[in-house]
């Protein structure tokens, strides 16, 4: 364990980095419904599953390919997301988030229930898409290709989107709306719908992620249930509702989630755990997060 | 004298015993058998529902009754909680009169539920679980491990690809008792076969990222990478070997591997793969005919723990039959001293450790090109003698 | 009068019910029962949601599981060690965590059962996934055998009514009004005087000492400890009980502990088998949407006053 190999070590970082830009995006969908919306969102594991599922009914059924997923998947999502806040936690928007975290949870159990009930859970088959196929033989690892496009893919969608959400017009109405809906209101501006497109964006995230999920990982219908409590603790170490908070803490936790693998892989689903305990103690908001 | 005084004693006691049996014959006027299973969790597909049609099939092709009493069928879901599956057989027998109980997968739960059963003298058909702790350290008189084992596997997939010379071995372990298990079992055949082992990482379960390990297994300077996990962690480990390009300079091979999993992955990803199988769908005319009416029902081709369910209930209603008695004891004794036979168990008895031993199936997965159809995933390449693939009984394990 | 008359005949049916039904289930019921009661000491007595309860249940189970395995200890002392292991884990969880409100403290609770739960998969004397099988049911002070089902039961119904007085007691003491004090306005309590933070931590040990009295007496029901006891679905059961059966009531947390056992058992068998979590998820939803009150809360809103005047 202790004749550390720089070649192998760089391997391992390289590759913490790309678990950590995905990390990055699936913590982003729930920062921002954190964060704007105080919804704790338990079903986002459901909507990245959902996503996936989506893929894998248009190659396998309608003929629509991967990149044809990317954008229909989420959108088709974040509808089933919007419809979700409108119906369901709108009525107990007023009541302890506890109620809206219950409720959430009540739901991704149905959602991933109903699935395994069709399609069993060993999961789906889902074909790389050729144009990512192949890789680059790099000095100290082979990088398949498409692990480069996750990396380039999910940071220009996390820059993005924190961009639109701090830096424009669109995301100052967005914020205003949400910390003072009385106000926008006053000015003529249709808060329940930001909120409720809002829920949507974050969901349909999660389902561009689901969809960037199909060709690398098994499309089952459990494949968000392991992965989301993961997710959660990131956005907690990087301070709920701290939209750079969250894309810098997945990218951190990928690459320590990463070292562990190499040195304890025991400990590699549990590490973040213990991180997270460590940053609450001694940052109680989070590692970017505003104290309360 | 001595020898002469145990025969006779053994015999005394025998006729003791089946005297008190015939007396019994049907014990409450009918034949009750437990499928119990993970029905909707991750191991629902290798066993599950498929076992409890398996199972209704075989009732129905025995007649629905067995030596003049109905039969009756019980299931139950255990989610692979033993505390679930073992209260719940404890609540068959104790007030439902269960008599036998089938299915079993989740090897936690197979050992509190054989535990119970044997307590109650009251046959375990395991139809699914991996582990061979049922015919060695947990072994019982009335245990029959129907389907296969772990070192059935090993020694299936394993020991070829040593003697061709792949002596270089790298395990992807998941951290649990029936990694270890996979694990131990096949080092064991590597080193007995003058292989090596140069390396193996434990991953959590559930993990979803497998890169980490494929990259220390590419780094090991191994011939052979073994998964020695199965279900949803198979399926993403062998995602990014394929991605990785590990497949196209190290053979990998999966230690534990279901008919669903090779389903779940796309034929570029896993096609060449060697495993081990107790059973294939489309081996002859007799799997076949059989499988087209599980298919039927079922909508999915039987995994070797349904084809195994359906052969163990099957076998055990005959034993039932031919005795007229249900009493554990007599139907485990008949089982043992009566060979079965039928599309499953080729080759077949049923060892008096419990262990079934038969015909294991060595094959290759099909590529894209060579599939007729999504079902048509296996070609056989070699047949392996039952004493060729399982262990030897142990002296301790020796029930009559 | 009416709230003894309750208990009284409710004791009855307690003492009456291994007759018509399956003691082993009813077994069940009780421990869980017993395990949702000590969660609502802290959901409904401080306002805290912990996510990591199941830490406690698991570790009254392995100790107890693990001391009358392999020291051979009679029940009743291996369930107090158990009770008294799951106390200190509490004690630990409850000084790192109590400082934190609302979801910050579900999250660090949560995080620490993860790395209890890891410990438990890691240490050898655990069994791992195949758990600690068949722990010894024991004989009673070294006299009576408990191995009978129906006798365990008896010796089961005592402990849940211990456990159960214990809660009772505590909620309707003075520490349990100035609890009340701190849940419905923290700053006014803090403002007399009280060290606010004080009294959760010893709230959160009290729950964790009962959810570890439950997880030890399950041990011995199922003479079986295994990680599921341990694992973060058990905190989100929990959740889902006290939640059905009412936040804040006494009863509540048994009632909704009754609901899901027999659900769980109904249903594991037969076709809706294939049902259950969209089921279990199903009444999570209604019971957010429409009965946020839960079961008994329902039923004191229908009677108009409460069993208890301490619920919502």
């Amino acid at each position: 364990m202790f004749d550390i190999n720089i070649m192998a070590l760089s391997g391992q970082l390289l590759i913490g980095l790309i678990n950590g830009s995905f990390y990055a995006l699936l913590s982003l969908g729930l920062a921002i419904i954190f964060g704007l919306l105080n919804i704790i969102n338990f079903t986002q594991g459901a909507m990245y599953m959902l996503g996936a599922f989506v893929a894998w009914f248009g190659l396998d059924l309608v003929g629509l390919d991967y990149w044809a997923a990317l954008v229909v998947a989420p959108v088709l999502v974040g509808v089933v997301g919007m419809l979700v806040q409108r119906f369901l936690l709108r009525p107990i928007a007023n009541e302890n988030h506890l109620y809206s975290l219950l409720l959430t949870i009540g739901l991704a159990m149905i959602i991933q229930g109903f699935f395994t009930h069709l399609y069993g859970s060993s999961g789906l088959p889902y074909a790389m898409p050729e144009a990512l196929k192949g890789g680059f033989r790099l000095p100290f690892m082979y990088l398949p290709m498409y692990r480069a496009w996750v990396v380039v893919a999910a940071l220009v969608v996390c820059f993005a989107t924190w961009w639109v959400i701090e830096k424009t017009r669109l995301g100052a109405y967005l914020r205003a709306g949400t910390e003072n809906p009385q106000l926008m209101q006053a000015f003529g501006i249709n808060v329940p719908l930001i909120v409720t497109a809002t829920f949507g964006f974050g969901v349909a995230l999660a389902a561009f992620a689901g969809v960037m999920a199909a060709p690398i990982y098994s499309v089952s219908p459990e494949m968000g249930a392991n992965l989301l409590i993961v997710v959660f603790a990131i956005v907690v170490i990087g301070g709920m509702g701290s939209i750079a908070g969250a894309i810098l803490a997945g990218l951190l936790m990928g690459v320590i989630e990463g070292l562990t693998k190499y040195f304890y892989p025991e400990a590699s689903s549990t590490v973040i755990f213990l991180v997270m305990v460590l940053v609450l103690m001694l940052k109680p908001a989070g590692l970017f997060g505003k104290e309360a | 004298m001595k020898a002469l005084n145990k025969t006779l004693l053994t015999a005394a006691v025998a006729a003791m015993l089946s005297g008190a049996a015939l007396a019994d014959g049907i014990s409450d006027g009918k034949v009750k058998i437990g499928v119990m299973a993970d029905m909707g969790g991750p191991f629902g597909d290798l066993c599950g529902r498929g076992c409890v049609t398996a199972v209704e099939m075989a009732v129905e092709d025995f007649g629905g009754s067995v030596a003049g009493a109905p039969i009756e069928l019980v299931t139950a879901d255990d989610q692979n909680k033993p505390d679930l599956g073992s209260a719940k057989a404890r609540e068959w027998i104790e007030s439902e009169n269960v008599d036998a109980i089938t299915g079993l997968v989740n090897s936690a739960v197979t050992g509190a539920v054989s535990q119970i059963l044997t307590d109650n003298r009251k046959p375990a058909l395991i139809a699914t679980s991996a582990s061979n702790v049922f015919t060695t350290s947990q072994c019982s008189a009335f245990n029959a491990h129907w389907t296969y084992d772990v070192v059935a596997l090993a020694n299936g997939t394993v020991k070829p690809m040593v003697s061709a010379g792949k002596k270089k071995w790298f395990f992807i372990t998941v951290d649990y008792a029936l990694g270890h298990k996979l694990e131990e079992t096949a080092s064991d055949v590597v080193a007995a076969n003058g292989g090596e082992v140069v390396g193996a990482v434990r991953a959590p379960l559930g993990t979803t990222d497998f890169s980490s390990y494929i990259l220390q297994a590419q780094a090991s300077g191994a011939d052979v990478v073994a998964l020695a996990n199965t279900g949803t962690d198979f399926v993403n480990a062998t995602k990014t070997a394929a991605e990785f390009g590990l497949t196209d300079m190290i053979d990998l091979v999966g230690l534990l591997v279901f008919t669903p999993d090779i389903q779940a992955l796309d034929p570029a990803v896993i096609g060449g793969m060697k495993l081990t199988t107790g059973f294939y769908w489309d081996y002859d005319d007799a799997t076949r005919d059989w499988s087209k009416r599980f298919i039927e029902r079922h909508g999915r081709i039987p995994s070797m723990g349904q084809a195994g369910a359906y052969s163990v209930t099957m076998n055990y209603l005959k034993a039932i039959e031919a005795t007229d008695t249900d009493d554990g004891e007599t139907v485990m004794r008949y089982l043992k001293t009566h060979k079965p036979d039928d599309f499953f168990a080729r080759n077949a008895y049923l060892r008096a450790d419990g262990r079934m031993v038969h015909d294991m199936y060595q094959v290759r997965v099909k590529k894209a090109d060579e599939r007729r159809d999504g079902n048509d995933i296996f070609e056989i390449e070699n047949v392996i003698a039952g004493d060729q693939a399982f262990a030897p009984m142990l002296a301790q394990c020796e029930f009559n | 009068m009416r709230i003894n008359k309750l208990y009284l005949s409710l004791l009855v049916l307690a003492l009456l019910a291994p007759l018509v039904l399956y003691p082993v289930f009813l077994m069940k019921v009780l421990c869980y029962g017993l395990f949702a009661c000590a969660f609502n000491l802290v959901l409904g007595y401080g306002g805290l949601l912990s996510l990591g309860h199941a830490a406690f249940l698991g570790t009254g189970a392995y100790t107890t599981g693990y001391l009358a395995t392999r020291v051979g200890l009679t029940p009743e002392l291996a369930i107090l060690a158990g009770t008294a292991a799951a106390a200190a884990l509490g004690a630990l969880f409850g000084k790192l965590s109590v400082k934190r409100g609302g979801i910050y403290f579900g999250m660090i609770t949560l995080a620490l059962a993860q790395l209890v739960f890891f410990f438990y998969l890691q240490a050898p004397f655990t069994g791992g996934e195949d758990g600690m099988q068949g722990i010894p049911r024991g004989e009673l002070f070294g006299l009576l055998s408990l191995e009978d089902n129906l006798t365990l039961y008896y010796f089961v119904l005592a402990v849940f009514l211990l456990g159960f007085w214990v809660i009772h007691r505590t909620v309707h003491s003075p520490f349990g009004q100035v609890m009340k004090a701190i849940r419905e306005n923290e700053a006014r309590a803090m403002s007399l005087g009280y060290n606010t933070d004080d009294f959760k931590w010893l709230l959160f040990t009290l729950s964790a000492a009962v959810a570890g009295l439950a997880g030890s007496t399950k041990a011995l029901v199922f003479q079986l400890a295994s990680l599921n006891d341990a694992h973060w679905q058990m905190s989100g059961e929990v959740v889902l009980m006290t939640l059905l059966g009412g936040v804040g009531t006494i009863l509540g947390p048994l009632a909704g502990a009754g609901v899901i056992v027999t659900i769980q058992n109904q249903l594991s068998g037969g076709e809706l088998g294939n049902y259950i979590h969209m089921i279990m998820g199903a009444i999570f939803v209604i019971c957010v949407l429409a009965f946020r009150s839960g079961i008994v809360g329902e039923i004191q809103k229908l009677a108009g006053r409460g069993f208890s005047r301490q619920g919502r």
